[in-house]
């Protein structure tokens, strides 16, 4: 049955109701080519590469054995580029005195931005300040999935076998224009012919974004029974509004425990409400802002892993997914299924549409396939997911099989993203299911793009080392014994997404 | 010029200090003083619409062109167009849009891109058309935030005098 169906009560009135609103907005036969769902290529475009995968050589085990992390900030103008990512390496090998220069192999360097640096070939000026030449370096940039890219390439230069010891290190200077400048060099990576000129903006984007999935996912469902469609609208963007919210107080409340967040806060679901208004419906408590900071992973083979800890952690799987630069031109075609998912649970829902992120969908069932993960909500313990905005922290909850599409409203109502034992000002059952961002993620840590995915691999590694108290100074955000993490980074509106799965590697 | 510019401690005073003179020195909590210079840059690029110059010389005449799959048995139709199918490879032909179609989503930006900060609030949609597989953005005018809703007919608008850019189209409520 499908899952919004469930929501309502009444499965019989819910297909009704979406039956007749698809019709009627035309997204029914005539708005899709009607032979189109029936071709090859149609299903296989929508897939993820199939059954093949499967059969593919996964390569060495590559462990994470250290990392570093500076704080995120609004601006760091006593540091530039090469000196944060200078005091994230020295933090990552303080205490480790075989890590030596001399023990790295080669590095992988990530920044999003040409324009933010004002400086083309930075990662050489990296590798350069921390006296790393002549090793083997490349640049890294994958949109907002930069940090996730890099850790991923640092993976792949192990598991190939080509290093034994490789360093993962990313950075953003954000602060070197002003804010509105730093919005138009982000939306720059739109379609510059069809996308930016229209007031280029990505708060924008998500909006349009999350408007469909409140239409999809509220709209047809809670609000199925309300007769006139701008009032059922307004109820359902109102409902949306508040779960968001809640997802925002969450992740600045999470972050008061994390010394290294940038805008750590207690608030209500009301000021996230009643924060400015920035593209309808998101508001700015819903939005992640733009940050200095750096952060590094060292990645190592087995064989040598143990020389620099007894806490090691395994990186058990990696996946990536890629979708259309535009969103205008995203398919409306069928949901590739996580394991316990039924093709039946989506027989009525265009996907992904602008409503939901198939590359993320696409990264996590790849890196699930290779970690052997079929249940995630169970066979993960905790996620530090990319929440550059709330609504698609919720939109990724689906994406990655927490819930199934649809549920992601209700997944946070219920409590299950949240922590155990803190107190968000509203009820949280299920508090603990599986925790999303317990560090605050980039809504409460801050968001310096070529940093964010590796500061997600180092606190997800801190985690699963059991050391959170020893590196934020308080042990609040210690989860109790977890063996299992998942670290997600996303480029804009989803164009490209990385998943990594991290897994205790040591007794 | 003083040999030494002034000194703040906060960020943002820095910022005006160098909208007004263009040099400043930040010192932070620890004492360390950093000096923070205004640095332009502006750059005029030649750009070629290439393969996809008919859709913005459509907009030139009135016109909204998509582009349609020319391989027997597939026929994608995309709003946005492609020069080739991104579904099975072959060539498209061009081909005129309806002049009306649907929201299939919208959101109104209350701020935006410093290049479109002094536009804000505006309106962005995207436009769903009968018959045709893919979307198309476009800025929504002579609406107002609370006239939208997903599902709103809208029909086009052509500027009379041309800029060739995407923005010689918009929508409006139908």
């Amino acid at each position: 049955m499908p899952c919004h169906l469930a929501l309502l009560g009444s499965a019989d009135a819910g297909a009704r109701v979406r039956a007749k609103n698809a019709a009627r907005l035309g997204r029914g036969e005539g708005f899709r080519v009607p032979n189109r769902a029936k071709k090859p290529m149609q299903r296989k475009s929508v897939g993820t590469g199939g059954e093949e995968r499967q059969r593919r050589a996964t390569g060495r085990r590559v462990y994470m054995v250290t990392g570093g992390v500076t704080k995120f900030a609004k601006a760091h103008p006593a540091m530039d580029f090469r000196l944060m990512v200078k005091r994230a390496y020295d933090y990552a090998v303080r205490g480790i005195p075989n890590l030596t220069k001399d023990r790295i192999d080669g590095t992988r360097i990530s920044y999003f931005s040409d324009h933010f640096s004002r400086q083309l070939k930075a990662a050489s000026m990296v590798q350069d300040y921390l006296g790393l030449n002549p090793k083997g370096s490349v640049r890294i940039e994958w949109g907002g999935a930069t940090g996730g890219e890099c850790f991923q390439a640092a993976y792949e230069a192990v598991a190939s076998g080509r290093m034994d010891v490789c360093l993962a290190a990313g950075y953003e200077t954000m602060s070197r224009v002003a804010t509105w400048k730093g919005n138009e060099f982000i939306a720059l990576a739109s379609d510059t012919n069809f996308d930016f000129p229209l007031g280029g903006f990505y708060t924008g984007y998500y909006a349009l974004m999350v408007m469909r999935h409140i239409y999809e996912y509220l709209r047809l469902t809670r609000f199925a029974n309300v007769r006139d469609e701008r009032e059922a609208q307004r109820l359902a963007i109102q409902e949306g509004c508040r779960i968001m919210s809640m997802v925002s107080v969450k992740n600045h409340l999470n972050a008061l425990h994390n010394p290294y967040a940038q805008y750590p806060k207690r608030l209500t679901v009301q000021d996230v409400l009643n924060s400015e208004m920035i593209s309808y419906p998101l508001t700015r408590e819903q939005i992640c802002t733009m940050s200095d900071g750096a952060a590094v992973a060292f990645l190592c083979s087995e064989s040598v892993a143990r020389e620099f800890t007894d806490k090691p952690v395994l990186i058990k799987g990696v996946g990536c997914g890629t979708d259309t630069m535009r969103l205008a031109d995203r398919p409306f075609g069928k949901v590739p299924l996580m394991p316990r998912e039924s093709a039946k649970d989506y027989a009525h829902l265009p996907y992904p549409g602008v409503h939901s992120f198939r590359a993320g969908r696409a990264a996590g069932l790849e890196a699930y396939r290779m970690a052997g993960i079929t249940d995630p909500n169970r066979e993960l313990d905790f996620i530090e997911l990319h929440d550059a905005y709330a609504s698609s922290e919720i939109q990724t909850y689906e994406d990655l099989g927490l819930c199934k599409y649809g549920e992601g409203y209700g997944f946070v109502e219920r409590g299950d993203p949240f922590l155990r034992g803190i107190d968000y000002g509203f009820p949280t059952p299920n508090a603990g299911a599986i925790p999303v961002n317990p560090s605050g993620g980039l809504i409460a840590c801050g968001h310096p793009v070529g940093a964010t995915g590796l500061m997600q691999g180092v606190f997800a590694f801190w985690q699963l080392q059991g050391t959170i108290a020893r590196h934020f100074g308080d042990p609040a955000l210690q989860l109790k014994d977890p063996k299992r993490g998942a670290i997600h980074s996303h480029a804009g509106t989803g164009s490209s997404v990385t998943v990594s799965i991290l897994e205790r590697g040591f007794r | 010029m003083k040999a030494r510019p002034p000194t703040f401690t906060k960020f943002r005073d820095v910022q005006a200090e160098l909208a007004r003179s263009g040099a400043a020195l930040f010192r932070d909590a620890d004492g360390v003083e950093s000096l923070v210079i205004r640095y332009p840059y502006a750059i005029e690029y030649i750009h070629s619409y290439a393969e996809d110059s008919p859709f913005f010389l459509g907009l030139a005449e009135g016109r909204l062109r998509g582009s349609r799959c020319t391989r027997k048995g597939c026929g994608c139709v995309y709003a946005t167009p492609r020069s080739h199918c991104m579904e099975c490879g072959s060539a498209t032909e061009w081909l005129d849009l309806p002049s009306t179609g649907k929201l299939h989503s919208w959101t109104t930006c209350h701020f935006g891109s410093e290049a479109f900060l002094k536009e804000t609030p505006y309106n962005l949609g995207l436009v769903q058309f009968e018959g045709v597989d893919s979307l198309l953005l476009v800025r929504v005018k002579d609406a107002k935030e609370s006239d939208l809703y997903v599902g709103m007919p809208v029909e086009a608008r052509f500027d009379p005098n041309p800029k060739y850019s995407v923005t010689d189209v918009w929508f409006v409520p139908k």
